[in-house]
């Protein structure tokens, strides 16, 4: 597979190693922001190939993950409803909310469909012209203009019974919560490159201006990776902490300006909130006014209920690198991919599902 | 209007007669069959091995398959995971009211291509027919039984340290094929399931002479459950290289693009063999021989470190756990 | 959010594209990319092509790469792994 294979070659990842365990000298805290991310770095094993001055702490990357209960009950509340057919992303369809999961509503009757894309969602919406379709829009700034695009296909085609609930999230300002919030010391950040693909470079330079942190936009293939995580030695290393992209082949410094505009036209920002971190100011999205015909909040009243933390779960505080899933009573013993309490092992991308799936060895 | 099957069709009488009469005795043509018994009756000497399964796999008709195939291929290869060479079989349909003549004719046709391929006999059947909405289109359950021939003793417990981990081929295929014609998840592609009888060639590995000590078809749960089952059983670790396992190109792309990894992909036509190490390289040459094991591999060793875990080599170069599946795969898109 | 995949582009008919990665097809929206073309390398999210590939950084990253590998190799004969 072009482009997938040859950034895997073992023989030049071991160079690779080779350099940044030579460069290396200094501790290294990095996180890597993208749930993506998490998984290639366990699914490779890398982080034992990595000296043992620099740590990988895992962030909340993972849009599954840091969907609160509050916003997942209102994906189940609207799953009960009457004539209405939910499409939505595989990985949700398992997450445990206050009371229920979409799952457990599937079982019980409801018409839940996981798709692939909102293209199939629309085409589910043009075939059943009696029935509501909501796409739950769960996704940061890769899947948004994705998400725009197919509000926008909507109105084009006149398909009014297409409607999204948008639980969309931004990656810069939870960044910014994280770092002001004090709880984690970083020295560099490996930044998502699909995100990036999206919005650019430009967004992140207030990291290594206003707290002197080392960033890198990372691919998401063994070599990216180790690639960005030279390149951030090299900034740690040196004092200069700046924005770079060494996913050149995916990222351009201005981003996708047609993917912008989309997401710009349909969505507006509003506050989002994050579970583990609480409300985060202008880190949300939401349907502009003018669409608010394709408003899952607008069509529906939705009674979700009070929202309820399962109890002993320490997602929160793993998402924002506090803890890692070892410290979490409940990890393995009562909580596991098949019996999920919390999304972080829900989601393929959680944390603790990275941590379950390949194994402790590589938590430091 | 198509043919379709009707409630009566599984009722007993003279429809649900005619059906199997016209249908299934001509198709499977033996004399077991032919005598329309109750049960079929014959002697068998030697240690036996009996089996069960029920096919539900939807949809029912997919790339290089369909599932009556599968309820003939995956009889067949739990008997033969055994070192049983598999004699008889039972058929038994359960039919959504409304599923087309002509695709349980096409069905039918399958397990009869299938049985003859493996030299197996459908001795005995039944067919029930149930309202729509109550199965989906058809369930199959087969049941199986064949002799083990003396001198063979395979299990899952037997596995020895320093033992070599066998594989007979590619992996992930029947997942994909099956999963690519899913609804919502619409790709197409060239990848057919690897659906087929193992007998033929687990008779040729036996021979060799080699001591065999497990083998297993790595279905549901794909590989890594099965080498986990291994070295749970046996109480052994085993460490395996992911440069050694093939993987079809396709496959893998296919798995890329849903976020599936290999490894727990289901496999019908697929073994592990877990062999003495010093006749790990014949049994692999016998195996390339036949023509369901062309890409059969070593893929690793059995160790006395990490009993009960299954240890894997990154192409990277770093080791990291392969755990059993837990819960289902759902295709990603973070 | 982030399993976006390689993705060759082997036809277009307007907004829409058939896609192929590894030999698997798949359409794709180009409504985010339009100014993608037959034969180019797309960034396929959840069905819509969310950026083309800049072939030449790839291959210049890879280069990158050989570089790196060689300067081991004369330098550091003994290697850490």
């Amino acid at each position: 597979m072009k482009f997938i294979n040859e950034f895997r070659d073992a023989e030049l990842g071991k160079s690779l190693i080779a350099r940044i365990r030579q460069r290396s000298t200094r501790p290294a805290r990095l996180m890597e922001f993208c749930g993506g991310h998490t998984v290639s770095i366990a699914r490779h094993g890398l982080r034992q190939l990595l000296p043992p001055n620099i740590t990988m702490l895992s962030g909340p990357g993972c849009p599954v993950c840091v969907t609160a209960n509050a916003d997942l009950d209102k994906a189940i509340a609207l799953a009960k409803l009457p004539d209405v057919i939910i499409t939505t992303f595989g990985d949700m369809m398992k997450v445990p909310a206050s009371r229920s999961s979409l799952q457990q509503v599937k079982a019980e009757g409801g018409d839940i469909r996981m798709v692939y894309s909102t293209l199939d969602a629309l085409k589910i919406a043009q075939g059943n012209p009696s029935k509501s379709v909501v796409f739950i829009g769960v996704g940061f700034e890769t899947t948004a203009p994705t998400v725009a695009a197919s509000v926008l296909q909507a109105q084009q085609q006149g398909i009014d019974n297409y409607c999204v609930l948008s639980l969309h999230k931004l990656c810069p300002p939870v960044v910014k919560a994280l770092l002001d919030s004090g709880e984690v010391k970083l020295d560099g950040l490996v930044c998502p490159g699909h995100v990036s693909a999206i919005i650019g470079s430009l967004p992140y330079e207030f990291i290594p201006r206003d707290y002197g942190i080392a960033c890198v936009i990372s691919g998401f293939e063994p070599l990216d990776i180790l690639q960005c995580i030279d390149m951030l030695v090299a900034q740690i290393e040196s004092g200069q902490p700046r924005v770079e992209i060494a996913y050149r082949r995916g990222v351009k410094p201005e981003g996708n300006k047609i993917a912008l505009e989309l997401m710009d036209k349909v969505f507006e920002v509003c506050d989002g909130n994050w579970r583990g971190i609480g409300v985060v100011p202008g880190s949300g999205l939401r349907l502009r006014k003018r669409y608010q015909r394709y408003d899952a909040e607008h069509n529906f009243e939705i009674n979700p209920g009070e929202p309820v933390e399962p109890k002993g779960c320490i997602c929160g505080d793993v998402l924002r690198a506090v803890k890692t899933p070892l410290d979490c009573k409940l990890f393995r013993r009562v909580c596991n991919p098949e019996h999920p309490i919390g999304p972080c092992m829900v989601s393929s991308e959680g944390t603790c599902a990275a941590y379950f799936q390949y194994g402790e060895v590589y938590g430091r | 209007m198509e043919d379709k099957i009707l409630l009566a069709h599984g009722s007993g009488g003279k429809l649900s007669h005619d059906l199997v009469k016209q249908n299934f005795v001509p198709l499977f043509d033996n004399a077991f069959l032919d005598k329309l018994d109750d049960s079929a009756v014959f002697e068998i000497k030697g240690r036996l091995a009996f089996t069960t399964d029920s096919y539900v796999v939807n949809p029912i008709f997919f790339p290089g398959g369909d599932i009556g195939k599968l309820a003939v291929c995956g009889t067949v290869n739990d008997l033969s995971m055994m070192g049983a060479v598999p004699k008889y079989l039972s058929i038994a349909l359960i039919i959504e009211e409304g599923l087309l003549m002509s695709d349980l004719k096409r069905i039918i046709a399958s397990i009869r291509k299938a049985a003859q391929e493996a030299g197996v006999k459908i001795v005995t059947g039944d067919t029930k027919v149930v309202n729509k909405g109550s199965a989906d289109k058809l369930f199959i359950n087969s049941a199986g039984v064949g002799v083990i021939p003396p001198g063979a003793n395979i299990s899952g417990s037997n596995a020895r340290v320093g033992d070599k981990v066998i594989l007979s081929g590619s992996i992930g295929d029947h997942g994909i094929a099956v999963i690519s014609q899913r609804e919502g998840l619409q790709f197409t592609s060239s990848v057919k399931s690897d659906c087929a009888p193992l007998n033929k060639l687990v008779a040729e590995m036996l021979d060799s002479g080699v001591e065999i000590r497990c083998l297993r078809d790595p279905t549901r749960g794909g590989l890594a459950s099965t080498l986990n089952e291994f070295a749970e059983s046996s109480r052994v670790g085993i460490r395996i290289e992911e440069e050694s396992i093939p993987v079809h190109e396709v496959v893998q792309a296919a798995c890329e693009l849903l976020g599936f990894d290999p490894l727990y992909v289901a496999n019908e036509g697929k073994l592990v063999a877990v062999v003495a190490a010093n006749g790990a390289e014949k049994v692999v040459e016998v195996m390339r021989r036949n023509k369901y094991g062309k890409e059969a591999a070593v893929i690793g060793e059995v160790v006395s470190e990490h009993p009960g875990r299954v240890i894997l080599k990154t192409r990277m170069g770093a080791s990291r756990i392969v755990d059993m599946l837990v819960g289902e795969q759902l295709p990603r898109i973070c | 959010m982030c399993l976006a995949i390689p993705a060759k582009v082997k036809s277009i008919d307007g907004v829409e594209a058939e896609v192929e990665v590894g030999g698997v097809s798949r359409k794709a929206s180009i409504v985010l990319t339009p100014e993608a073309k037959v034969g180019d390398y797309v960034l396929l999210h959840t069905g819509y092509a969310i950026n083309v590939i800049d072939e030449e950084e790839a291959q210049e990253t890879l280069k990158i790469f050989q570089e790196i590998a060689e300067a081991e190799d004369r330098d550091y004969p003994t290697k850490f792994t």
